[in-house]
């Protein structure tokens, strides 16, 4: 074994020394650097905002109801019940972001661990693996999630494991593509003569050669975890009021439109901004991650 | 080629196949199964409801069901609505059109808008109008479509009162510039993701063209630009987008269903969405099951496409 972890840090140092250069790249990407920022500032407004904000979320100020931004203590307005849209706004920010990155990490595990499989031993298991991948692709995202959403109690769990369960195919698709073109290299083969055992050689020696697609592929994963969760709670399927998401704050902005837009700007806005920033990091990494690639 | 297309015709039964195990157990997932329409009426005994199960043949093993429910679905029979008992393939064809109609407006709008960016992108790379439709496409892919569709219609017809808010057609007007001025708000919002995706891949296809040896070979012989970028790079450019239209289908059908709801189209994402609501199972799942053959059936028509207009991909 001793070889054999010889080999593992072999591939270390060289792994630490594409790290630093990928990190130099990335930092020249603007977009994504400013993405990266955005999303920082996202996070952290939506964890530590709430305790600096003097209204709750759920707070019902009847006497403000309607209020536009900037036009009292309402910094962003107050929507139909007088609760203040900033503060709904950060709580809303806590759920989505919540589900997005937890949706993410599931899907990962999930996407991973049927790719890595298929892509090992190939043959029967693997074809049919991925003809299963393939056939729940055929599916439009939104409507097997819509089916499926309207079958269980809504809530931030099953929201979150329905969005990871319609999310998982593509990162078995890029890492099953990844471990199948690895399997076979000097490295795996010398690894499995050495009587490595089949779990070790993929989880220590063709694992590590996919991180980089595996770590972009989450970045857009939860940028499109995101975009579902904004379209289910719309349409009233997923996290329910009065608990705030930034999905459900457009649920009723609709009916409002022509008396009150700034219901239906402000959450689309944060939505439109995350979302917008996962994706910039996600090209940014790729373009870091990948030196085949030239740098834009 | 026909031992390409019988091969890819293998492929899509075997997958026809596995997508009809999922939509089965989706239907048996369902609370009470085949058996909720029945089972949230009080009158009902548990006796009865033993008796239509029986009757149902749901006392049936699994495999028994499910290639009675197959040779069912495949002979047309795709059961009922429960909203009002009309056969769920004849609720689902009379809402096909007003999506079709949607999807292939849009579609129209996008490839020609996006083809148009893509290829300008990758001809002027790096321009100032390169890097704004490179951003640009990206923030269009992160916008929430039904959002977008609500912005469209807080401007367009709150505001400016220039188009409908929504509906297929106003009231007792069938005309056909009615049907136009109310599909053009619908169809630019289902187009503007499409229209990224699309500008997106015809900007890498058409660079991964040009940097081909037969267009340095076009260029030595001393063709002007012109002839060398419209005669040899765009053709050529042009030919993954039939994948690429087989490969957005799934993306269309759940763009539509988004825009159909906010514009109150009465297409059959506005069904489905309805259906989902009442817990209309037969009907939701029967669109479940339709989409996703026609994904199917939309993947293997672009690999056929494929095949005949490159001959490359034949011999393979």
């Amino acid at each position: 074994m001793t070889d054999a972890t010889g080999l593992i840090d072999l591939a270390d140092t060289r792994a630490g020394s594409e790290h630093k250069s990928a990190w130099s790249r990335f930092r020249r990407h603007k977009l994504a650097m400013a993405g990266a920022a955005t999303i920082a500032i996202l996070v952290l407004g939506s964890f530590l905002g709430p305790y600096l904000l003097p209204f709750d979320d759920t707070h019902i100020d009847v006497m403000h109801r309607f209020a536009p931004p900037l036009s009292g203590a309402h910094v962003l307005g107050t929507d139909e019940l007088g609760r203040d849209i900033l503060a709904r706004l950060m709580m809303g920010g806590r759920i989505s972001l919540a589900i997005g990155f937890t949706a993410m990490a599931i899907a990962i595990a999930a996407g991973t661990g049927v790719g890595m499989i298929a892509g090992y031993y190939g043959g029967i298991i693997g074809s049919l693996l991925m003809r299963f991948v393939d056939a729940i692709l055929c599916f439009p995202t939104i409507f097997l999630l819509l089916a499926l959403a309207a079958l269980v109690k809504p809530g931030l769990l099953s929201m979150t494991l329905l969005i990871a369960a319609t999310s998982w195919m593509n990162v078995a698709r890029i890492v099953e593509a990844q471990i199948r073109a690895l399997r076979d290299q000097d490295y795996a083969v010398a690894a499995r003569a050495m009587g490595a055992s089949s779990f070790r050689i993929m989880w220590r020696n063709l694992l590590p050669n996919a991180v980089a697609s595996i770590v972009v592929a989450a970045t857009l994963n939860v940028a499109k975890a995101i975009l579902l969760e904004s379209y289910v709670s719309f349409l009233g399927y997923g996290i329910q009021p009065p608990n705030a998401s930034w999905g459900n704050m457009l649920n009723n902005a609709q009916i409002y439109l022509s008396s009150a837009p700034w219901l239906a700007i402000m959450p689309g806005l944060a939505i439109t901004l995350a979302v917008t920033s996962f994706n910039f990091v996600g090209d940014g990494l790729r373009d870091a991650l990948d030196p085949r690639m030239e740098i834009s | 080629m026909i031992p390409f297309l019988l091969r890819r015709l293998w492929q899509s039964l075997i997958l026809l196949a596995i997508v009809s195990m999922i939509g089965f157990a989706i239907l048996y997932l369902a609370p009470g199964g085949p058996m909720s329409q029945f089972a949230q009426s009080a009158q009902m005994s548990q006796e009865d409801l033993d008796r239509i199960a029986r009757q149902l043949g749901l006392d049936r093993t699994l495999p028994v069901q499910y290639w009675d429910w197959l040779l069912r679905m495949l002979s047309g029979d795709w059961g009922r609505s429960f909203r009002d008992n009309s056969p769920v393939w004849s609720v689902i064809g009379s809402h096909l059109r007003a999506t079709f109609e949607l999807m292939a407006v849009s579609t129209l709008i996008a490839i020609a808008l996006g083809c148009w960016i893509g290829i300008l992108g990758a001809i002027r790379r790096y321009s100032i109008f390169d890097m704004v439709a490179t951003v640009g496409a990206m923030v269009a892919l992160s916008i929430p479509t039904f959002w977008f569709g609500l912005i469209a219609i807080y401007l367009f017809s709150v505001q400016l009162g220039w188009l409908p808010a929504g509906n297929r057609q106003t009231i007792g007007d069938g005309s056909f510039l009615d049907v136009a001025h109310h599909l053009i708000a619908p169809a630019l919002v289902l187009a503007l993701v499409e229209t990224a995706i699309w500008a997106r891949f015809m900007r890498s296809a058409m660079l991964d063209v040009i940097g081909q040896d037969y267009i340095r070979t076009a260029r030595a012989k001393g063709l002007p630009e012109q002839a060398v970028l419209r005669g040899h790079a765009m053709r050529n450019a042009l030919l993954p987008l039939i994948t690429l239209a087989g490969l957005q289908f799934p993306t269309l059908l759940g763009g539509a269903l988004v825009t159909e709801t906010v514009f109150t189209w009465p297409g059959m994402g506005r069904l489905f969405l309805d259906s989902v609501e009442y817990r209309d199972y037969p009907v939701v799942m029967g669109i479940l099951m339709f989409s996703a053959v026609m994904v199917l059936l939309g993947s293997l028509l672009a690999d056929m496409l494929y095949a005949v207009a490159d001959p490359r991909i034949r011999m393979g």
